[in-house]
């Protein structure tokens, strides 16, 4: 499956090549569509493609090192 | 007439055929609808408008949709209040009030979007419709859905007041709770509205549904006497309610309905939630993701899709944002309805509590044309103000006592 995701990176990861090792450590394919890092913070737009069960385990892995991992619509729960 | 040309992505400007879609397939930015309005020139009059029934949909060349509403045909067109004794409360001299918190027929300004992504939904073949709320939403997603004759889900987190499930539930509508942190049960919302084939009304019509709200700005400008107001002041959750005010504002310049007033738009969120006022306020356009932990749970999102947007109106028109306390809200609340007969809901608090601060910090001006955008109605938050009314006497079935009681107050029986 194909997830598109947002990831919000703070002080402490934006400085950290986390994209690059989450296609180390997991067999997915990422493609960057949009970026933009400033100095305390980095928003990525993100497309992870590979198995359901392995793209879930990137995102959990992705949301353990410390990055906000949201679906593309951000909150869609409202009020 | 129908004027409706594309969705075009507000990021990099790639323009899509009119479909039930919301994200640029390029870069992920958000789709908006844009339309011709020249073919508007000469056409779309004060007069025509004026000769409408009163509903939003007296503007409905510039909602996007083909021909007539098929669901929520009634809804808005609320009273534009001049607020007088708010006004020699506040110490300003032109204060008015978009009082959305009689909206038909659920009683927040949702109706507006609701009936607009229903309408469009039905346009679409979609048989079944869906949202994923705690409120507002919730109940008028089910209770346009059931006049319609569609069937609908509705998601909430599992733990919700009974009080607000009440309030779609009553409408025979599918209700799921979800177990699980906000973001888990976030990210499923998204992922359901993505499998199934269903018109999901704050994701896969989004573009439409958002549009809905530019009907409030309408109605302000044509209420106010074919004009805009000096400055307004909306309440942001996603923050798209802020940039439809806006663009509403813009869309009556450009057809020559009203005169370009410089308006500022200013936006007000709760402290416990407002990744958007922090923003304007740090002056910069990223907005940071938090955890929303406030009274005003209408406005609690954390991770606004259109903060962005939001916060380069408020720069682009010279406006402010702000943000108030719980406190602050349940004050604002009280002054409101002591002051104006009006009960709003917990985001009424937080738009006039901000607007307070900003007229007392000098960020509003006293003399100059003020709107306050009311959008929901303090019937559904009443948990909020419990406590902070005043309780009722309490005496036998005498009336010595009630004699007593109201020489107290200073009152003398009539002769
Ligand atoms: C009563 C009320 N006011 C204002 C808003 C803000 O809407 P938006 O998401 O367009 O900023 C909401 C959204 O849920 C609401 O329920
Ligand atoms: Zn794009």
């Amino acid at each position: 499956m194909k997830l598109r995701v947002y990831l919000t990176f703070d002080e402490s990861t934006v400085r950290e090549p986390l994209i690059w090792k989450l296609g180390k450590e997991f067999n997915v394919v990422t493609n960057i569509r949009t970026a933009e890092v400033k100095n305390h913070m980095g928003l990525v737009g993100l497309e992870i493609d590979g198995e359901s069960d392995v793209v879930e385990a990137a995102t959990a892995w992705l949301a353990d090192q410390g990055v906000k991992v949201a679906p593309i619509e951000q909150d869609v729960i409202e009020g | 007439m129908n004027i409706v040309r594309a969705l075009k992505c507000r990021e990099c400007g790639q323009e899509y055929d009119i479909q039930p879609t919301h994200v640029c397939e390029f870069c992920f930015g958000p789709l908006e609808v844009v339309y011709d309005y020249e073919k508007l020139d000469g056409y779309f009059t004060r007069e025509l408008i004026e000769s409408r029934p009163q509903t939003m949909w007296r503007y409905k060349e510039l909602l996007p949709i083909e021909g007539e509403p098929s669901v929520g045909a009634q809804n808005g067109f609320t009273p534009l209040v001049r607020a007088k004794n708010l006004e020699k409360a506040l110490g300003v001299s032109e204060l008015y009030i978009k009082n959305d918190s009689v909206c038909y027929p659920t009683l927040s300004f949702k109706d507006r979007v609701v009936s607009v992504a229903l309408s469009k939904a039905v346009e679409f073949g979609f048989k079944t419709v869906a949202c994923a709320s705690t409120g507002n939403l919730a109940g008028s997603v089910a209770a346009n859905a059931a006049a319609a004759g569609l069937e609908s889900y509705v998601f909430i987190p599992h733990d919700l007041e009974q009080g607000k499930v009440l309030g779609a539930g009553i409408f025979g509508t599918r209700i799921i709770g979800i177990k699980g942190k906000y973001d888990d049960v976030n990210r499923l919302c998204s992922e359901v509205a993505g499998k199934y084939g269903w018109a999901f009304v704050n994701v896969n019509v989004r573009p439409f549904y958002a549009e809905g709200s530019k009907s409030l700005g309408y109605e302000m400008m044509e209420q106010l006497g074919w004009k805009a107001p000096k400055h307004v002041v909306v309440p942001m959750a996603s923050g798209s309610l802020c940039t439809k005010v806006h663009k509403s504002i813009k869309e009556f310049i450009k057809l020559g309905l009203i005169e370009d007033n410089g308006t500022a738009v200013y936006g007000a969120q709760a402290t416990g939630c407002s990744p958007i006022a922090k923003s304007v306020k740090d002056g910069t356009d990223l907005i940071h993701p938090v955890i929303a932990d406030t009274v005003a749970k209408s406005l609690a999102i954390g991770n606004p899709a259109d903060g962005f947007y939001a916060n380069r109106v408020i720069n682009e028109t010279g406006g402010w944002a702000e943000d108030v306390s719980d406190q602050e809200v349940i004050d604002a609340m009280k002054l409101l309805a002591e002051t104006e007969g009006i009960f709003a809901e917990t985001a009424g608090g937080v738009t006039l509590g901000c607007a307070k601060k900003m007229i007392e910090s000098g960020k509003l001006p006293r003399d100059e044309s003020i709107v306050l955008c009311i959008t929901g109605n303090g019937l559904k938050t009443q948990e909020a103000v419990l406590d902070a009314i005043n309780k009722p006497r309490i005496i036998d079935a005498s009336l010595k006592d009630f004699d007593a009681l109201a020489e107290a107050d200073g009152f003398q029986a009539a002769a």
